[in-house]
């Protein structure tokens, strides 16, 4: 069968399956909205730490800055509900992207695990800061405006919005890395001293990376907060021990530095998570810390990675003789 | 802010919290040590270095509550996590010593979150303590008070330090420790047996993590989650003094304490813990821009 037509039915049927989704199965819609999100977590946290080779730990801080910023807005602005929750996920993905334009230059200085160990502090230092501030409701926490329409409609306006965000940031991501910034941020993480000895800004393209990540994870967030109906700066705003590790768990588990790697990451993961929430209550937690630990020790390259490695020829690389080309 | 007020009205006060802080730094030395011989010798971060700490504390609470003196627990907290070191190495760490940093990091990342929530799950969530009987000291006739249990911990603590410095200087695997530190390679050709000296330099981390969470417990309060910020002071500490320098490591340590113990009286206690965490940001970049200055990169 023509390639071509194979992606295009692909896609066509994840679209229909994503949109009629909320009809077939109305019970799981906020678990499925969840799997949105996990999907954007994983496509954002890939950009860097997949395709760029910066592995960071503390991008939770741009959903966390999304979610507060969406919610004080809806409380202050005096809005209605609607022209609030739009106008708060534009204003925080805002406040999310000059945060990470701000944070740039300091931060991606830092190479490998120092940048690794700096992004994880930098989530934490979010997640107190929040906690104690009393404008954003301390710890106490904060309680967006409920959701005007009918019983029910609520879920499947969250679920189309979190759809949305999956959809736009993944299509936007499969645009930036067909072309040259994709070339010039793989370049990086291949050797970043080879590519600025090139001539490329890599400062620059960091950043901006670092923005892609922070705007669409801003989104996601301020989504979230309406759709859990509760803001606690450490359990969901800045959740680094769960949102956070699950976001580069994700991409890992998928196989990072590809495209589709995150998605089916997200997919698998969520699925394993939720049968988790609901067979080993109590021990979930613990269960999940195993499964970082087998799946980064002996699960490294993810499933794309492997599939990958097992069939190289069905991905357009040339194999000579019976070894694997890298 | 207003407590910046208060300092200058009360100078002793000063020397109340360097004192404190000084004191509590000595606490922070032990894991740094540990983690900057386990990142020198066998190349890997571990973010469980405060997950030791926290189980040493609750190897403490336990023999308190059997009736054991939390003083004689020190040894004996440290030699169960020698044990429990060495059978985390077996089992897990020797699969991420060759493997490139980040996987270590995030293997061990999700090691503290396994021994954490495993603790959780089988300690509870409730605050434990290993009350040790000492009373407080009084100077400056009574207006700066030191707990003694904070001077006998830090007594501890310089005398486990010293105990640790012996054995990598005199010791004969601690010699061999510290050659691979130098040169894994001629270590290994000079017949030192690598995947040995490794278990053992894990085992002696997690052997000085867990005199150190004795000494938590002692002074203060043992809970499931109390791991991270140790891991982070330890990396802070070592990335201020660098892999190799013993007194640099020291000096670091304390200093924090001092530091951490200042921030917390003028920010408030809520912000202790965001102090810390905010500090290691703010000495990564500082670092960073301080090299970038020679055209240099952090490594």
């Amino acid at each position: 069968m023509n390639p071509a037509f194979m992606r295009l039915s692909l896609y066509a049927g994840v679209a229909i399956l994503a949109l009629l989704a909320p009809i077939l199965v109305p019970d799981y819609r906020t678990q499925l909205a969840f799997l949105w999100v996990m999907i954007v977590f994983a496509l954002t946290w890939d950009l860097q730490g997949g395709q760029m080779g910066y592995n960071s730990f503390g991008n939770i801080l741009f959903f966390g800055i999304g979610m507060y910023a969406c919610a004080v807005l809806q409380r202050d602005s005096g809005l209605g509900y609607f022209p609030a929750l739009f106008l708060g996920m534009g204003v925080g993905a805002l406040l999310a992207v000059a945060v990470a334009a701000l944070l740039g230059s300091g931060m991606l200085g830092l190479r490998g695990h120092y940048f690794a160990i700096g992004t994880l502090g930098l989530g934490i230092a979010a997640g107190e800061l929040a906690g104690g501030w009393e404008f954003i409701g301390a710890g106490a926490g904060m309680v967006p405006p409920l959701f005007p329409g009918a019983i029910g409609g609520r879920e499947s306006f969250f679920y189309y919005l979190c759809l949305a965000v999956a959809a736009i940031t993944f299509a936007f991501l499969r645009w930036l890395y067909a072309g040259r910034f994709g070339l010039a941020i793989n370049a990086i993480r291949d050797d970043e001293d080879k590519a600025e000895a090139m001539g490329l800004r890599t400062t620059q393209y960091k950043t901006t990376a670092w923005c892609i990540s922070a705007l669409f994870l801003a989104l996601s967030g301020a989504a979230v907060g309406n759709m859990i109906g509760f803001i606690d700066s450490r359990e969901t705003a800045f959740a680094g021990a769960t949102f956070g590790v699950w976001m580069v768990l994700m991409a890992i588990l998928g196989g990072k530095g590809t495209l589709w790697g995150p998605v089916i990451g997200a997919v698998v993961f969520h699925l394993t998570k939720e049968l988790f929430w609901t067979y080993l209550l109590g021990w979930q937690r613990v269960a999940l810390g195993l499964l970082i630990v087998i799946i980064v020790v002996f699960f490294p390259r993810g499933i794309l990675g492997w599939v990958h490695e097992r069939w190289p020829e069905r991905f357009g690389r040339r194999v000579e003789g019976s070894e694997v080309k890298q | 802010m207003n407590n910046l007020q208060l300092l200058f009205d009360a100078p002793v006060l000063s020397v109340q919290l360097l004192l404190d802080g000084i004191l509590i730094g000595a606490i922070y030395v032990l894991p740094a040590y540990g983690m900057a011989l386990v990142w020198g010798v066998m190349n890997l971060i571990n973010i469980a270095q405060g997950e030791l700490v926290m189980l040493g504390g609750y190897v403490a609470f336990f023999l308190y509550a059997a009736g054991i003196h939390p003083l004689f627990g020190i040894p004996l907290a440290a030699l169960l996590m020698f044990l429990f070191g060495w059978a985390l190495y077996r089992s897990v760490v020797f699969r991420i010593v060759d493997k490139d940093l980040f996987i270590s990091i995030l293997a061990t990342f999700g090691l503290s979150i396994l021994l954490q929530q495993l603790a959780n799950g089988l300690f509870g969530a409730n605050v434990r303590t290993a009350e040790s009987g000492f009373g407080t000291l009084l100077l400056f006739a009574g207006r700066v008070t030191v707990a003694e249990i904070k001077l006998a911990s830090f007594v501890a603590a310089l005398v486990a330090r010293a105990a640790l410095m012996w054995f990598l200087k005199r010791a004969r695997m601690g010699q061999a420790i510290r050659a691979t530190a130098q040169n894994a390679r001629a270590a290994r050709i000079m017949g030192v047996d690598t995947d040995a000296l490794y278990a053992w330099t894990f085992a002696i981390n997690a052997a000085i993590c867990g005199a150190a969470g004795a000494l938590v417990a002692m002074t203060w309060v043992v809970h499931p989650y109390l791991g991270l910020p140790y891991t982070v002071r330890s990396f802070m500490i070592v990335i201020l003094a660098g892999l190799g320098n013993v007194m640099a490591v020291f000096v670091a340590a304390l200093g924090l304490g001092a530091a951490e113990n200042f921030a917390g009286f003028i920010l408030g206690a809520e912000y202790q813990a965001a102090f810390v965490f905010g500090l290691l940001v703010v000495i990564l970049v500082w670092r960073r821009f301080s090299l970038g200055r020679k055209r240099k990169v952090l490594r």
